[in-house]
């Protein structure tokens, strides 16, 4: 008797367990967001477990983008890595050298039987994120581009039209000139400033950053960035700097504090900036493109991308990746992906989210809005700027910024503080090319 | 003559030793050892392969002069702060060791600073000298000093070390304070009655005994510098400008942590047990001489 009830019991309990386990049946999604945009996404997520009953993604804050990286490598060593993970632009040559870590994303599509077009996306972005043969290693998430920001009070007080001509750097010193002599405090300042300042300068005056094609065509990669371009670029600044006219607030997004309290009239900032300029600002403010330097044969050519993907863990079962590639396929969908672009400032990733949002009357009732996407796509990228894919990459921005803060000081001059960060900087990439024979 | 215990067998001694050696393997032997260890490879960060270098971590290490040059900033910022943080407690036991009235309060309001974490203490400071919205940077401004410890070297340095200080300076307050209770009064009234003034009997009398206490906050402090400021460096500088404030952990981490570069990292972290190894050695074979228990 006591035989046959435990057997039904158990009975009962493997009929019922699959059931709980199907509709309980957990994605981790860790990512690097918070405020404004770590709402969003998990309104995002919040969304998506709405719209099902199998999959539960739970969506973890981990830190800024490279503690989140950190996260994620220190959780695979100890076996308990997520099944998805926000990844920043720098530390896309690091995933792409872990095969074993990764389980590329056209894969966990593919095998889940959900449609993916790679070609839906714009093509710098793309680009990125593909390996050599076209196959795409992660799903873009959020892309910006580095744009102007101008403060039309403050040119106004400065007795400067507010429609001024601000498309090359030349324009841009003539009217740094007379911000700094009608007294302005902070004529301008930039974030990221290697970003910025060296790897879309580059880019967008089609010269390299490193060799082989800014590391596309292989680890042997060598950095590059102390032509004449760049040194010429870096020389300016320096010398604005020693003026007055450039003031240098940090490495990463500092100086949006200065220019939100609308402290600087120019900043040269993500795209994404918009979401914060926009609830902060309490002054007129408008999008430019970024400027270049006129002469420089080529320029402007298009600017790069900034920002993360979502890379898939390898190490789980089979089961969730289904559920991975459906939250995926949410994520990537027209209405979430163009609802994204408007409320940050993102760039809308899939040519579909860009045409719907266009539809919508967005960019009409927002100006600028689209200067960063018409920026990236005006051109076809060529081998200097598809992007960026070199190891150690955090690292070496690590060097650049503190090679530029000597600059910004006034030690060191633009062509030494250049030449040094790409002699450190190849060091760091023989390194990694190393450990990743 | 000094007291021994001598035991019959061996096996009681050694269970005696057991628990510290075990934890000593545990905690100590056992990751010195895989530093050691992991220092000859340069490793991917996932730990999916790894490289064989023998000795090339510490060949790359010692050709950087960045990382040469953070043993001499180091040097100074550990230096710094242990002076900075022992001096000032000194002086103000003193005060409060010669205070008939409320001393228990002036005492609790000294010993406070100590509750606050090195983080939080770092976001603090950070926050007063902020370039931009800092109170204490904003009177500089006002008295036409432009205070800049991004850019500065010489300014950053300056405010991680009185932040790391900061704190600091409540800890060896307390143990000074300590130790001015136990200096017996009968010694400092014979030297009254022989008319020594307040400064000479400190100077003869109460400094050389307070010897043992001032030897220990030294190697205390030392070591604080070395390795728990990180949480103050990290919040203030993260190390910059130019690395005037990477301090031989910060930069552990920064490679290791920040730059995946585990080979690196562990090699450093072998230089480092070398350094603080022989710092603890000299003083204890050269200084300690001078203290008298």
């Amino acid at each position: 008797m006591k035989r046959v009830v435990l057997g039904a019991l158990a009975a009962a309990t493997m009929l019922l367990s699959p059931a709980t386990a199907m509709a309980e049946t957990e994605i981790q999604f860790w990512h690097a967001f918070t405020g404004r945009l770590g709402d969003l996404v998990a309104a995002q997520v919040e969304d998506f477990n709405k719209s099902q009953d199998e999959y539960k993604v739970v969506a973890t804050h981990k830190g800024n983008y490279s503690e989140t990286l950190n996260a994620g490598i220190a959780a695979f060593r100890a076996g308990e890595q997520p099944h998805i993970l926000m990844v920043f632009e720098v530390g896309t040559a690091t995933m792409m050298a872990a095969k074993g870590a990764v389980k590329p994303v056209y894969e966990v599509m593919d095998e889940a039987g959900v449609p993916f077009d790679p070609d839906a996306y714009i093509g710098s972005v793309k680009g990125y994120y593909t390996s050599a043969d076209g196959k795409m290693l992660s799903l873009p998430f959020n892309s910006s581009t580095p744009v102007l920001w101008v403060n039309k009070d403050a040119l106004k007080a400065a007795g400067i039209d507010p429609e001024v001509d601000l498309s090359t750097w030349q324009k841009v010193g003539d009217v740094l000139d007379k911000l700094k002599a009608s007294g302005s405090k902070c004529p301008m300042t930039t974030a990221w400033q290697s970003w910025i300042h060296l790897e879309n300068l580059s880019a967008y005056h089609n010269v390299p950053f490193a060799t082989k094609d800014n590391g596309f065509g292989g680890l042997d990669t060598e950095l590059a960035f102390n032509g004449p371009v760049q040194v010429k670029h870096i020389q300016t600044m320096g010398e604005w700097a020693k003026d007055g006219k450039f003031i240098y607030a940090g490495r990463r997004n500092e100086g949006g504090a200065n220019f939100r309290a609308g402290e600087c009239a120019l900043f040269t900032e993500s795209s994404a900036g918009y979401a914060g300029i926009k609830s902060e600002a309490k002054f007129d403010f408008a999008v430019r493109p970024l400027p270049y330097w006129e002469g420089v044969e080529g320029a402007p050519q298009n600017t790069i991308i900034g920002g993360a993907s979502l890379w898939v863990l390898s190490g789980h079962k089979a089961e969730d990746y289904k559920g991975v590639a459906e939250f995926l396929n949410y994520l990537s969908s027209t209405d979430v992906q163009a609802k994204w672009h408007q409320d940050t400032g993102y760039l809308p990733i899939t040519k579909a989210a860009g045409e719907k949002t266009r539809a919508d009357g967005f960019y009409k009732e927002n100006p600028g809005t689209d200067v960063a996407v018409i920026q990236m796509t005006a051109k076809e990228p060529t081998a200097n700027s598809k992007g960026l894919r070199l190891g150690s990459f955090d690292q070496i921005r690590g060097i650049i910024d503190e090679e530029l803060e000597g600059v910004w000081s006034g030690n060191k001059s633009a062509e030494d503080a250049l030449n040094t960060a790409v002699e450190r900087g190849n060091q760091l990439l023989r390194r990694f090319e190393q450990a990743n024979k | 003559m000094e007291k021994r215990v001598t035991f019959k067998g061996w096996l009681l001694p050694l269970a005696l030793v057991f628990p510290q050696a075990f934890i000593s393997a545990v905690f100590f032997f056992y990751p010195a050892g895989q530093a050691v260890w992991q220092s000859m490879f340069i490793p991917d960060p996932f730990g999916l392969s790894s490289q064989f270098v023998g000795l090339g971590n510490f060949e790359y290490l010692f050709s950087d002069p960045y990382y040469r040059s953070s043993f001499v900033t180091t040097a100074v910022f550990s230096t710094l702060v242990t002076v900075v943080s022992m001096v000032p407690a000194l002086f103000l036991a003193v005060l409060a060791d010669r205070l008939v009235k409320g001393a228990g309060t002036y005492r609790t309001l000294l010993i406070w600073p100590y509750a606050v974490a090195p983080a939080v203490a770092g976001v603090l400071w950070m926050f007063m000298f902020n370039t931009r919205v800092g109170v204490v940077s904003w009177y500089l401004g006002q008295l036409g000093y432009t205070w800049n410890h991004v850019l500065d070297p010489n300014e950053a340095m300056g405010l991680v070390v009185v932040a790391s200080a900061w704190g600091r300076i409540s800890y060896n307050f307390l143990f000074f304070y300590a130790a001015l209770q136990a200096v017996p009064r009968s010694l400092i009234e014979a030297a009254a009655i022989d008319g020594a003034r307040f400064w000479r009997r400190f100077f003869t009398i109460v400094l050389p005994m307070l010897s043992p206490t001032t030897f220990f906050l030294l190697v205390v402090n030392i070591v604080y510098a070395f390795f728990e400021t990180f949480g103050v460096i990290h919040t203030i500088t993260s190390g910059g400008p130019q690395q005037a404030t990477t301090i031989l952990v910060y930069k552990v981490y920064a490679d290791g942590f920040v730059g995946q570069d585990l080979g690196s990292s562990a090699a450093q972290s072998v230089v480092l047990l070398v350094v603080v190894g022989a710092l603890t050695v000299i003083q204890f074979r050269f200084i300690e001489r001078r203290v008298h228990y």
